[in-house]
C-alpha cells in the first residue's frame, strides 16, 4: 500500500490522492484520529471491497473500533475527537463539508456491540429508520419494509405473531438480529458491525454469523471482532490493527495461514492481545 | 454555658477513655503472645462510648427534668395563701419568681414571700447545677472504669462497638420518624376538633371562606363561613399557572443541558440554574409583589384588561420561575440516565439530534419526567411565601387568573399569625387546611415515587 498522504493534518484538498480502485466501496488514505492529545489512529490506508465481509482484528485499544466509527462519522458525537486524512465512500469524501451526516448514515448502517433495541415495539424498532428518512408513508408500506427487514435478519418467523411486543423483551441473540433488521430497513450499502456477537451465547452467535454470510450479497460488511475464529469463519478480507496502526490487510485465508508481518503472526497465534 | 462546659469535659473524658481502653488492650497482648479479638482501637472506642454515652443521657435527662423539680419544690415552699390561688394566678407568681431570679422585670413588686421563694429558687437551681456536674462526672467515671475492667483479649470489642453504634443510629432515625408522626397526629387531632364545630362536608364543599367568627355574643357581621373550595381552587389555579411556566422551560433546559450543551457551557449553566433553587422564597416573594405583579397589571391595562394588583397570574408566574430548577434538575438526571447506546442506535440510523430526543430519549425518560413534574406540582401546592406576598388574601372563587385569588397555605399562615385562641373554629380551621394539604402532597409524592421505582426497573 502506497502512502501518498503523510500524517500531516490535511484534508484531501491540498494533497493529491490516488483514486480508489473501482471495486473498493470505502477507501482510506492517511486517516488519522486524535482523541484530545491521544493519537488513536495513525495514517491508515485501506480499501474495503464491495459485497465482501471485511474483518478488523487486533488487541483492545488498537483503534479498530475507532476506524469503524469513522466510516459513518459516529465519532462526530465525541467532542474531543478529530479525524484527518482522506476517507471516501464510492469516491466521495465522507468528511467533506457538503456531506450530510444524516444521508451518510442512511447509506452506512451500524450494529453495536451490545444489542440496543429502543424501548418500543418490535415493529416500531424496525420502522424507526424508514420513518425518519421518509422511506414510507402508508401503514402497508411500513409493514412491507418491516417484514422484508425481519426476514433479511432471519427473525421474521420468530416474531411475526408478536410485532407489537416490546423489542427489549426478546432474547439477547434475537435483540441483536432485531438491531440488524433495524439497520437494513433503511437499505444501506455498507453495514458496520462493532463486535456484534461479543455479548451472545454460541448458538446465537452461530445464527448471527450465518446471517452475516447471507447479507454480503446485498451489502458491504465491515465487522470488528475479538474472536479470530469468527473472523476466519465470516470474512473474506481481514485487517490487523495494532497500537493505532493498520499492520496488514489481505485475504483472510492468507492472514491466518501466512501473514507477512510478525506482529500479525504473534497475535493470531495468541502470543499477545 | 454551664452545660456546654460539662459536655466538653465529658468529651475530654471519653477521649481519655479511648486512650486507656486502647492502651489496656495493647498491654494485655503480653507482647504479642495473646491474640486480641479486635483491633486495639475498638477497645478504645468501647471504653469511650461507655464513658460518654450514659453520662450524656443522664445530663440530658437532668437538664430536662431539673427545672420542673425545682419549680415544684419552690411552689411547695410557698405560703399557703399563695398556693391556694387558682392555677393561672399561681403560674403568674411562678413566672414572676423566675423573672426576678433571672434579673428581668416582674409583673408586680416582690412581696416578702415571693422574695423568699426567689432565694429558694436561686439556691435550688444552683444545687441542681452542681448536682448535674456531680452526676455527669460520676456516671462518666463509673462507665469508664467499668468498661475498662471488661477489656480482655477475648472480649468481642468490635461487635459490641458496632452494636452500640447501631443502637445510636436507630435512636436517631426513631426521633425523626416519631417527630413526623407527632406532627401528623397533632394535625389530625386539631383538625378533628375543628370538624366537631364545623361539619366536614361544609368545609370541603362550601363555597364561601370567611373565617372571622364572633367573639362576643353582641358582635355583628362575623358569622364565620368555612367553605374551603375558594382556597382549593385558588391553590390549583396558581399551581397550574406555575407548572405551565416551569414544565416547558425546565424540560427544555434539561434537554439542552443533557444533549446539546457543550461540556463547558454545561459546567457553567447547570450550577447557575441550580442557584435559582437556592434563592429564598421570600426574595421571590418581593420580586413577585414589587416587580411582576405591577408589570402584569400594566400589561393587562395596555391590552384593555382589568387586572387585580395582586393577581393569581403574577403569583403563578413567579412560582413557576422558582420551580424551574426542580423540573430541570430532576429531568436532567433522568434524561442522562437514558443509556448512551439508545442515542447511538438512533444516530447510527441517521436520525438528527432533535429526532433522537423526540422519538427515543424523551419517550424512554417519560416516566421519570412525569415523576419530576408531580414532585414539582406538590412543591407548588405547598409553597407559601411567594403567594403570601404576591397573591394576597382575597378568597375569590374564580378561574380567571387576572383576579386576586388566594391559597390554602396563605390562609394557614394568616390564621396562625398573631394572638390566637385555640378554642375557636377560626384557628382550628388552619389545621384542617393543613391536613388536606398534607394528604394531597403525600399522595402526589407517593405517586411520583412509584413511577420512579417502576422506571428504574426498566434499565436494570
Amino acid at each position: 500500500m502506497d502512502a501518498t498522504v503523510t500524517t500531516q493534518n490535511v484534508s484531501g484538498a491540498t494533497v493529491p490522492v490516488p483514486m480508489p480502485m473501482p471495486a473498493s466501496k470505502v477507501a482510506a488514505r492517511g486517516v488519522n484520529v486524535h482523541y484530545g492529545a491521544k493519537h488513536a489512529l495513525k495514517s491508515v490506508d485501506i480499501d474495503i471491497r464491495e459485497n465482501q465481509v471485511t474483518a478488523f482484528i487486533g488487541p483492545s485499544g488498537c483503534g479498530k473500533s475507532t476506524f469503524l466509527r469513522c466510516i459513518n462519522r459516529m465519532n462526530d458525537t465525541i467532542a474531543s475527537c478529530r479525524v484527518t486524512g482522506d476517507l471516501r465512500l464510492d469516491g466521495q469524501d465522507i468528511y467533506d463539508r457538503s456531506v450530510d451526516v444524516v444521508q451518510l448514515r442512511a447509506r452506512v448502517g451500524m450494529v453495536f456491540q451490545k444489542a440496543n433495541p429502543f424501548p418500543k415495539s418490535i415493529f416500531e424498532n424496525v420502522a424507526y429508520g424508514p420513518k425518519i428518512h421518509g422511506l414510507a408513508t402508508k401503514r402497508s408500506e411500513f409493514e412491507e419494509i418491516v417484514e422484508k427487514s425481519l426476514r433479511g435478519a432471519g427473525l421474521w418467523e420468530e416474531v411475526k405473531d408478536r410485532l407489537d411486543d416490546p423489542g427489549t423483551g426478546l432474547s439477547g441473540g434475537q435483540q441483536q438480529r432485531l438491531c440488524i433488521a433495524r439497520a437494513i430497513a433503511v437499505s444501506p450499502e455498507v453495514i458496520l458491525m462493532d463486535e456484534p456477537c461479543s455479548a451472545l451465547d454460541p448458538i446465537a452467535t452461530a445464527h448471527v454469523e450465518e446471517l452475516i454470510d447471507g447479507l454480503k450479497s446485498d451489502y458491504t460488511i465491515v465487522i470488528v471482532t475479538h474472536n479470530m475464529q469468527q473472523a476466519a469463519r465470516v470474512s473474506q478480507r481481514t485487517a490487523f490493527f495494532h497500537l493505532g496502526t493498520l499492520v496488514e490487510e489481505d485475504d483472510t485465508a492468507k492472514i491466518f495461514t501466512n501473514p507477512r508481518d510478525e506482529r500479525t503472526q504473534g497475535y493470531i497465534t495468541g502470543r499477545y492481545g | 454555658m454551664n452545660t456546654i462546659f460539662l459536655l466538653c469535659v465529658l468529651l475530654v473524658l471519653s477521649a481519655v477513655g479511648y486512650r486507656m481502653g486502647k492502651a489496656s488492650a495493647v498491654g494485655r497482648q503480653n507482647g504479642g503472645t495473646v491474640r486480641l479479638h479486635s483491633l486495639p482501637s475498638y477497645y478504645g472506642y468501647y471504653v469511650a462510648l461507655w464513658c460518654g454515652l450514659p453520662a450524656l443521657l443522664l445530663v440530658v435527662l437532668w437538664t430536662a427534668s431539673s427545672d420542673w423539680i425545682v419549680k415544684s419544690l419552690v411552689v411547695s415552699a410557698l405560703p399557703d395563701e399563695i398556693r391556694a390561688l387558682p392555677a393561672d394566678k399561681l403560674s403568674l407568681v411562678v413566672t414572676d419568681i423566675r423573672n426576678i431570679a433571672a434579673g428581668n422585670i416582674a409583673s408586680a413588686a416582690a412581696t416578702p414571700a415571693v422574695q423568699a421563694a426567689v432565694d429558694t429558687y436561686l439556691n435550688l437551681a444552683g444545687m441542681a447545677r452542681s448536682a448535674m456536674w456531680l452526676v455527669g462526672l460520676a456516671a462518666a467515671m463509673f462507665g469508664l472504669l467499668l468498661a475498662r475492667s471488661h477489656v480482655a483479649p477475648s472480649m468481642r470489642a468490635r461487635n459490641r462497638v458496632e452494636g452500640i453504634i447501631g443502637a445510636v443510629l436507630i435512636v436517631c432515625s426513631v426521633i425523626a420518624v416519631l417527630t413526623t408522626v407527632g406532627i401528623v397526629l397533632s394535625l389530625v387531632f386539631e383538625a378533628a376538633r375543628f370538624f366537631v364545630a364545623i361539619p366536614a362536608a361544609d368545609f370541603l364543599f362550601g363555597l364561601t371562606w370567611s373565617p372571622q367568627t364572633a367573639i362576643r355574643a353582641d358582635q355583628v357581621g362575623s358569622s364565620g363561613a368555612f367553605g374551603a373550595v375558594p382556597l382549593f381552587t385558588g391553590t390549583l389555579l396558581i399551581a397550574t399557572i406555575s407548572m405551565l411556566v416551569a414544565v416547558p422551560v425546565g424540560l427544555m433546559s434539561a434537554v439542552y443541558m443533557a444533549d446539546y450543551a457543550p461540556a463547558r457551557v454545561r459546567s457553567i449553566a447547570k450550577p447557575l440554574l441550580e442557584i435559582l433553587a437556592g434563592i429564598p422564597t421570600v426574595v421571590y416573594g418581593f420580586f413577585g409583589a414589587l416587580t411582576v405583579a405591577p408589570f402584569v397589571r400594566e400589561a393587562g391595562a395596555l391590552a384593555g384588561l382589568e387586572v387585580a394588583s395582586q393577581s393569581g397570574l403574577a403569583a403563578g408566574l413567579v412560582m413557576g420561575i422558582m420551580i424551574i430548577p426542580f423540573v430541570s434538575s430532576l429531568s436532567d438526571d433522568v434524561i442522562n440516565a437514558v443509556p448512551q447506546s439508545m442515542r447511538d442506535a438512533s444516530y447510527g440510523l441517521g436520525a438528527t439530534r432533535s429526532e433522537t430526543i423526540k422519538k427515543v430519549v424523551l419517550p424512554a425518560a417519560l416516566p421519570g419526567i412525569a415523576a419530576s413534574v408531580i414532585l414539582a406540582f406538590s412543591r407548588a401546592l405547598g409553597e407559601t411565601m411567594i403567594v403570601v406576598m404576591a397573591a394576597g388574601l382575597a378568597a375569590n372563587l374564580t378561574a380567571n387568573p387576572l383576579n386576586a385569588v388566594t391559597t390554602v397555605t396563605v390562609h394557614i399562615a394568616a390564621l396562625l399569625v398573631g394572638d390566637q385562641e385555640f378554642d375557636s373554629p377560626k384557628t382550628l380551621s388552619a389545621f384542617a387546611l393543613g391536613l388536606v394539604l398534607f394528604a394531597v402532597t403525600l399522595a402526589l409524592n407517593i405517586l411520583a415515587m412509584r413511577i420512579v421505582r417502576k422506571y428504574r426497573e426498566q434499565y436494570e
